[in-house]
């Protein structure tokens, strides 16, 4: 019954390896621009408060098959955008995956780090700006830290949706385990619901170890006051 | 914010009343309410002036002008002779030189009580690491609490977590000192080590702007009190004239009330 599985036709390891790395890459750019922009947000600068918002309220509300299929023909066919150097249309969509799931992700980190932001005490602030620190030694050396601990856990919930949600990028050709299980619901209707039962085991398989390590380190690392 | 309103010279560095800190006709309000009218208040290098009133008086809000965690709304207030600057890494550079207390202590709570310590002094003021943590351990075992600086400030009681927080102000070596009802938030029995430290200091010299309810305090080390009541200074007074034979009705009323048991 499972013999498909072993056909050279499918590489079902392979697809979920790109899974895997597209939620690598565009979890790191989320956590970044996330940060960037959780640091707007709370910024005394009208303009980038201005920015932070406006982003945030946009790309957060807009559905992320539309922001993955414009990076390929807005950015892409449009704008000529082929995120540095050249490589064959398949490495081009995978960068373009990544930018739009790193930059729709990251509206939810910001949100997040920002709840995370508003556990942490006035007072903390205040004593580190009369030692003398500047708005940015504050944010980095006393407000983020304390705010990532706080955060973990819905963090944590952050990756486990963009997990599953790179299985979007398959509406531009990236061939991760979605598109796979595409091709396999075409060629193989007799075992679709072991097909349906094999991609959603092999989520599971990168979800709920997330979810579990990233829980027990929330525990860990929590800031004790 | 462009008059500089130190009104007398300063005098020669042997100069006792060289006046360090000048508020100037300050005024403040917090949407209708007048939190601080007119203030006027000089206070001279190596001086301890104590400020006490009822609550709501406007005693923290006054302290906490002075290095700009609250703005004014008019006047000016000057230290060492500089205006306070509005914003920006002139403020912050002022901010360093002005040591400050809280009632909730706030250290930061996610570093050691040594890294407490250091961070001023590595953050804003360069210094090497090690330098850093020398002078930390030395302020720490200062205040009393050197055998804890590996601990967490969670893992404290008040009386200790207050010390760390002086030794923190302390390690930018500081030209004032603000101490914003620094006793308030703890448990009697640790109001003392906390004092004790406070005593010191002003022995030692130190500029100190005190806002506390320690009226043993007030009377042992401060050179000057100051009354305060709905957002006005009502009275100044050495701390024998002030506690034996206050002139304002006010302060008669108010020291009545809490000197009674």
């Amino acid at each position: 019954m499972f013999d498909f599985l072993d056909s050279p036709q499918y590489n079902l390891l392979g697809a979920f390896w790109l899974t895997v790395q597209l939620t690598v890459f565009s979890g790191i750019g989320a956590l970044v621009w996330g940060t960037i922009l959780a640091g707007m947000r709370v910024s005394p600068v009208p303009v980038m408060r201005a920015f932070g918002t406006a982003y945030v309220n946009v790309v957060r509300n807009t559905p992320l098959t539309l922001i993955i299929v414009f990076t390929s023909l807005g950015l892409y066919n449009s704008l000529g955008i082929t995120l540095g150097g050249g490589g064959d249309i398949e490495s081009i969509n995978f960068r373009l995956a990544v930018l739009g799931l790193a930059a729709y992700t990251a509206t939810f980190v910001c949100e997040a780090l920002r709840s995370g932001i508003n556990t942490v005490g006035l007072g903390q602030a205040e004593a580190a700006r009369a030692l003398g620190l500047g708005f940015f030694q504050v944010l980095w050396s006393i407000v983020l830290p304390q705010a990532f601990r706080s955060v973990v856990a819905p963090l944590a919930s952050v990756l486990i949706a963009l997990t599953k949600n790179t299985t979007v990028a398959a509406a531009i050709g990236v061939a991760e385990a979605a598109l796979l299980m595409k091709e396999m619901i075409e060629n193989e209707s007799d075992a679709i619901l072991l097909v349906f039962a094999v991609f959603a085991f092999g989520f599971i398989v990168l979800t709920l170890p997330t979810g579990l390590v990233l829980g027990w380190l929330s525990k860990r690392v929590a800031v004790k006051r | 914010m462009s008059a500089v309103s130190v009104t007398e010279d300063a005098g020669g560095p042997a100069d006792p009343a060289e006046p360090l800190v000048v508020l100037d006709n300050v005024n403040k309000h917090f949407g209708a309410l007048h939190v601080l009218q007119d203030i006027d208040l000089t206070i001279a290098r190596g001086e301890v002036v104590v400020v006490i009133g009822p609550s709501g008086s406007g005693k923290s809000t006054l302290c906490r002008t002075i290095n700009r965690l609250e703005t004014i709304d008019s006047g000016s207030i000057s230290i060492d002779g500089k205006p306070l600057p509005a914003e920006g890494r002139e403020l912050a550079r002022l901010r360093a030189d002005v040591g400050m207390v809280f009632q909730s202590f706030n250290l930061f709570a996610h570093k050691t009580v040594l890294q407490n310590v250091t961070l001023g002094q590595t953050k804003v003021r360069r210094t090497p690491k090690a330098e850093a943590e020398e002078r930390a351990r030395a302020l720490l075992d200062r205040v009393g609490v050197g055998n804890q600086a590996d601990k967490y400030p969670a893992q404290l009681s008040g009386g200790q977590q207050q010390r760390v927080a002086i030794a923190r102000a302390l390690a930018m070596e500081p030209k004032v000192m603000l101490f914003d009802e620094p006793t308030s938030a703890l448990d009697p029995e640790m109001i003392n080590e906390v004092l004790e430290v406070m005593q010191q200091l002003a022995r030692d010299g130190m500029t100190m702007v005190v806002v506390t309810h320690e009226m043993g305090f007030a009377r042992s080390a401060a050179n000057r009190v100051v009354f305060m009541a709905d957002g006005r200074i009502v009275e100044e007074a050495t701390p024998d004239q002030f506690f034996s034979n206050p002139r304002s009705d006010r302060a008669k009323d108010f020291l009545s009330k809490i000197l009674a048991h």
